[in-house]
């Protein structure tokens, strides 16, 4: 009989990430005319122009998210965006659903593959419609969930969720919340400015049978030029004299995002630059009534199996499904409102967030700041889910102690 | 008549030009322009007057804008599926006027040609169809991106009746070389329209790339930008020199001349366009195409081809003659009794199209055994050629069973009848099918000449007989004529033309009578010319008599396609149901039973089969009283024709006129030019001297206005 082969856990990195334009999930928004998958297959088909070194058939999964699998997002998107990229045939693939952290899953799915040596390479990524699939349009919720309060009635709302938070936590005061949304919407306009947005965006050739086509080159939900003084008398549409308002919550979004991982050994083996290190990663539940909160316990989860504590993290991408929930996270964890540690490029709240794309989105933009700041060793990327849930990864920034890893960017 | 009669043009339906500014990757705008017509891929992008006007007007305000630097390219593309399947031609189909006909020749060169002076580099992406003037769009650009799942990449102009003179003729020679541009403009135009696919449209260099067709148009700007940014470089071919582009125009007009006779003008006009590209300067080159474009749109050979175009695509999708659609019993199972060489074509078509089972009855174990090597050779070769994967070889295969036991197709729901044109037998077969059938069943008889009627008198439910007649070969030949009997219900006939459709076959219904409509045409063709040889008209010159027509093949090739014995089984049957229009023909029996052939075998060369001069003897000596010369044959067979075509549409053997062209388009591969026949017919005056009238209003097929002294020439 052979022997059967010894097992050794194997390093994972995150070789590259893009995502297309985000747009707002709108009738005449930008991807109003324009498929989920094909927003998905074009960041698969960008991944690989981006890595001439990767051949096609080294693919061993390809995993995509969407929280809505129905319509242009059913049929299992792993499977048909890759036939619909032009991926070998032999590539297989999967659908996955953890709402808003399903790219999030994505990664760390197909990560736990590779690193018990079940795969080398992958592509991970989400899509979101909100366009074509609105929150909960197809969705039934079992009765028993009210009737044997399972759940609050609220809890599946996701805006009655933050005003739950400001309700539980009163420092979390909406003139806070409003600062924060300036800032991320601040924070989103330099750092296009500085040309980190951009680069990691794929072109997408939109077509209205009004207008013909166009070509999606820049992200539509940002309003720059945002300040408190116009945002402070916006209504608060989940709750009559509430506090969460359009400014402090993360826009209804269109986008897709797809990322590039594999095994340490194999990136080597093909000359694939490794821009992150995966070093933990952990979910977690908590009262689907501030779901908001979710990224604490994860986060601490995440740390506690790496090792590490907050202090060891230099850099935090956090997904701003609402101003709020982030700033539950940095008090539970003691970190200033201001910190720039945290989305350095702005957040969601600005770029918006297509449900189950947003993980990878946060993924690719802390490779960036790890390529941009080698004394960060450590970095997380965290998100908030509804019904309950967060998510953490806990990444290493590969050029950490070089001095020259701007170009690597 | 009042002569003036004229359906009026139907609306454009107008195709728009959209242009929007798309931000180039290294800096600048591309501005692109959508061609749309707002309907979905269904309903193709064409381009008339005023989509023309539209797009002219895009691009000039385009044109000012890039002098103003305001951008850095321009680049057209079209909606999904399509570029743009070329010039509106319904809006040409009834213009009277010549001056009009060359204001639609001037108004794409007027816009097209801007393409080219526009101040900026003009691409065009291609991302789908790009037919005619669709293609001459593209052409009229600097720079070419093709998606490469596109394979309608084609100039069918001649194939219709015109010229690609929107600039084709003189463009493409220059750039893809002569002897290209004469395969696109005439011989894949003249081989049943044959496309260019982006891979071989590349290879010639008709397209600068070929992209992915999953982002294709991100693809393209991100090309476009490199070509712009000096970073791609795109060669082109030199100029063919003078002595290979005349020789390569000599040996295109000797193709033309052999497969034509001169008959059609189109591809004349194209070829003597495409002759003077090398020299001509653009202006000279453009002004002459409108010249060739004013002459074809005003000519009557066009006229009949879009008349016989539309029959044959938009107009056969609705067949004349068919019950609601509704009464068609579901076909599960298909018999067909007889296992001979048309039979397994027949199974094998059924089986892949329909895709249910197939039940064969031979009579004994080696015509099984025949039946069944036949059908697996068919079926091999499909797949050898990479028509069907492996596993559809054998689900066809597997689904196709031969017997000797006739008790074995008790269950089909249809059962076609292919054994041997001989009534009795087809009766005996009917008769015995009539008891182990169910009572809902549909019997078919794929007779070519004997009476469908007949053949169901005996039987207890005469109403389920209907007639399904194939053409030779089956899987080839787009026609299937559907006999109705006076007895057929019309449940049996709904199930025929499903049947018909479901296999890809354009279906006629014709009335029984002999012949039904293509034979009984050809039959009266060759009889005429038979009759004419018996009198003493040398071989030759009967041969060569029809050339004017422009048809696929003298008569005595067609005699022998077709197979002497055959021929001569259908002149004996129309003889003796329809009399003395249809004479027999000692000649030709003599000859059949000799087993002789009546054109020499093939040389390899591919060149057209003239008669075989030696057969002269069976007819004795030529130019006897009563000889004729190649006039007299022709006019005896068009009087022939117009005599005959009167006579079945008295009879009530199609609907009108129009089925008939579309039996001959279809089922003989009579030319576009002649509309079919009967358009000829009136055009030439035949139908008025043989039957007093014409066949079809003027204006259906023709130029409608009286060509007096006075109008505009």
């Amino acid at each position: 009989m052979p022997a059967r082969p010894t097992r050794s856990v194997r390093d994972v990195v995150f070789v590259d990430g893009v995502r297309t334009p985000f747009g707002r999930a709108r009738p005449d928004g930008l991807y109003a005319h324009t498929r989920a998958d094909d927003l998905a297959v074009k960041t698969v088909r960008e991944l690989l122009r981006r890595q001439p070194g990767l051949p096609p058939e080294r693919i061993d999964e390809v995993a995509i998210a969407a929280t809505t699998q129905s319509g242009d997002q059913g049929l299992t998107l792993g499977r048909t965006v890759g036939v619909l990229a032009g991926l070998p045939r032999e590539v297989p693939g999967f659908a996955v659903d953890r709402m808003c952290a399903g790219a999030m899953t994505a990664v760390t799915t197909t990560a736990s593959a590779i690193g018990v040596g079940a795969q080398d390479v992958v592509l991970a990524g989400g899509v979101e419609h909100m366009g074509h699939h609105p929150m909960g349009g197809d969705a039934d919720p079992n009765p028993r969930f009210v009737a044997e309060k399972l759940v609050s009635a609220d809890a599946l709302n996701m805006g009655s969720t933050a005003e739950n938070l400001h309700d539980r936590f009163p420092a979390l005061t909406r003139e806070r919340a409003d600062a924060y949304g300036v800032r991320s919407q601040e924070r989103y306009a330099a750092a296009l400015a500085a040309g980190r947005i951009t680069p990691d965006l794929v072109p997408i050739a939109v077509r209205d049978p009004e207008r013909g086509w166009g070509l999606a080159t820049a992200d539509e939900p940002p309003r720059p030029g945002t300040t408190r003084e116009a945002i402070a008398t916006l209504p608060t549409p989940f709750r009559a004299g509430g506090r969460v308002t359009a400014a402090t919550s993360a826009p209804l979004t269109d986008g897709a995002t797809m990322c590039l991982l594999a095994a340490e050994e194999t990136a080597t083996e093909l000359g694939l630059t490794p821009r992150m290190r995966l070093v933990s990663y952990a979910y977690a539940g908590v009262d689907p009534a501030v779901m908001g909160l979710g990224p604490v316990p994860s986060t601490e989860r995440a740390l506690e199996r790496a090792g590490l504590t907050i202090d060891d993290i230099g850099l935090i991408e956090i997904n701003e499904a609402f101003a709020v929930q982030v700033l539950s996270f940095l008090d539970a964890f003691g970190i200033d409102d201001e910190d720039p540690r945290v989305n350095p490029y702005g957040g969601a709240i600005a770029v918006g967030h297509p449900l189950a794309s947003s993980g990878v989105r946060l993924m690719t933009q802390l490779a960036r700041q790890f390529a941009e700041h080698p004394e960060v060793r450590y970095g997380i990327t965290t998100m908030c889910v509804g019904l309950g849930q967060g998510g953490t990864v806990v990444w290493e920034n590969p050029f950490a102690g070089s001095t020259t890893s701007e170009e690597q960017a | 008549m009042t002569g003036t009669t004229t359906t009026p043009a139907p609306a454009e339906r107008v195709t728009h030009a959209y242009a929007r500014d798309v931000a180039l990757p290294g800096g600048g705008t591309l501005a692109l322009v959508t061609l749309d017509n707002g309907f979905d891929h269904t309903k193709p992008t064409t381009l008339g007057p005023a989509g023309l006007t539209e797009l002219r007007e895009v691009l000039l305000a385009q044109q000012a804008r890039a002098a103003a630097g305001e951008i850095r390219a321009l680049a057209v593309t079209g909606k999904p599926y399509y570029l743009a399947a070329g010039a509106d031609l319904r809006a040409v189909s009834g213009l009277v006027d010549p001056a009009l006909a060359r204001g639609i020749a001037e108004l794409g060169h007027a816009t097209y040609r801007l393409l080219g002076e526009l101040g900026v580099p003009t691409f065009a992406f291609v991302n789908g169809a790009a037919l005619g003037g669709g293609l001459e769009l593209a052409l009229a650009c600097d720079y070419r991106t093709v998606a490469a799942d596109v394979s309608a990449l084609a100039l069918p102009e001649a194939f219709l009746g015109l010229v690609p003179g929107w600039g084709g003729c003189y463009v493409l020679p220059r750039l893809v070389g002569i002897r290209a541009a004469v395969d696109m403009v005439l011989t894949r135009p003249l081989a049943n329209n044959r496309m260019t696919t982006a891979p071989q449209a590349l290879e010639v260099g008709l397209v600068d790339a070929v992209l992915h067709p999953a982002d294709f148009l991100e693809q393209s700007v991100a090309w476009a930008a490199r070509v712009l940014d000096g970073e791609e470089q795109v060669t082109r071919r030199e100029l063919d020199g003078q002595d290979e582009w005349d020789a390569v125009v000599a040996a295109a007009r000797q193709q033309l001349d052999r497969r034509l006779h001169g008959a059609k003008e189109a591809p004349y006009r194209a070829l003597e366009l495409l002759a003077s590209a090398r020299t001509a300067d653009k202006d000279a080159a453009f002004a002459a195409e409108d010249d060739a474009l004013t002459d074809l749109i005003m000519s009557d050979q066009l006229r009949a081809g879009l008349y016989a175009f539309d029959l044959t695509t938009r107009k056969a999708r609705k067949p004349a003659g068919a019950p609601s659609a509704e009464l068609a019993r579901p076909v599960r199972s298909v018999g067909i009794v007889g296992a001979g060489l048309m039979a397994g074509q027949l199974a094998v078509l059924v089986a892949r199209r329909l895709r249910v089972p197939v039940l064969m009855r031979e009579v004994d174990e080696d015509r099984v055994a025949a039946g069944l090597a036949n059908v697996r050779g068919q079926v091999e070769q499909l797949a050898r050629k990479g028509r069907v994967s492996e596993g559809e070889a054998n689900r066809i295969l597997g689904s196709i069973r031969i017997s000797t036991d006739l008790s074995t197709l008790a269950g089909a729901d249809l059962v076609v009848e292919a054994v041997t044109e001989v009534l009795p037998l087809k009766q005996r077969v009917f008769g015995e099918l009539e008891d182990v059938l169910e009572p809902g069943a549909v019997l078919a008889t794929n007779t070519s000449a004997l009476s469908v009627t007949q053949m169901g008198a005996h039987l207890r439910r005469p109403e389920r007989v209907v007639g399904l007649h194939f053409f030779n070969p089956v899987a080839q030949m787009p026609l299937v004529e559907v006999v109705r009997t006076q007895a057929s219900d019309d449940a049996a006939v709904a199930t025929a033309f499903a049947v018909a459709k479901a296999l890809g076959k354009t279906a006629v219904g014709v009335a029984d009578r002999p012949g039904f409509v293509v034979n009984r045409l050809l039959l009266r063709m060759l009889a005429e010319v038979a009759a004419a040889v018996e009198g003493g008209t040398p071989v030759t010159v009967a041969d060569r008599a029809l050339r004017p027509l422009g048809l696929p093949m003298g008569p005595f090739a067609l005699i022998q396609l077709v197979g002497l014995p055959v021929a001569l089984h259908v002149l004996r049957s129309l003889h003796e149901d329809l009399g003395d229009r249809y004479p027999l023909s000692p000649g030709l029996e003599r000859l059949a039973a000799e087993g002789r052939r009546v054109v020499p075998e093939p040389d390899g060369t591919g060149a057209e089969a003239d008669v075989d001069p030696a057969i002269q003897e069976v007819f004795g000596e030529p130019g006897r009283d009563g000889s004729l010369d190649e006039q007299g044959v022709l006019d005896a067979v068009l009087a022939g024709l117009a005599q005959e075509i009167g006579l079945m549409l008295e009879e009530g053997v199609v609907e009108g006129p129009e089925q008939i062209d579309l039996c001959m388009v279809l089922g003989a591969g009579w030319p576009l030019h002649l509309g079919g026949i009967c358009p000829y017919l009136d055009r030439t005056g035949w139908s008025e001297r043989v039957l007093g009238r014409r066949l079809l209003e003027p204006g259906v097929a023709d130029v409608p206005a009286p060509r007096t002294a006075d109008a505009p020439v």
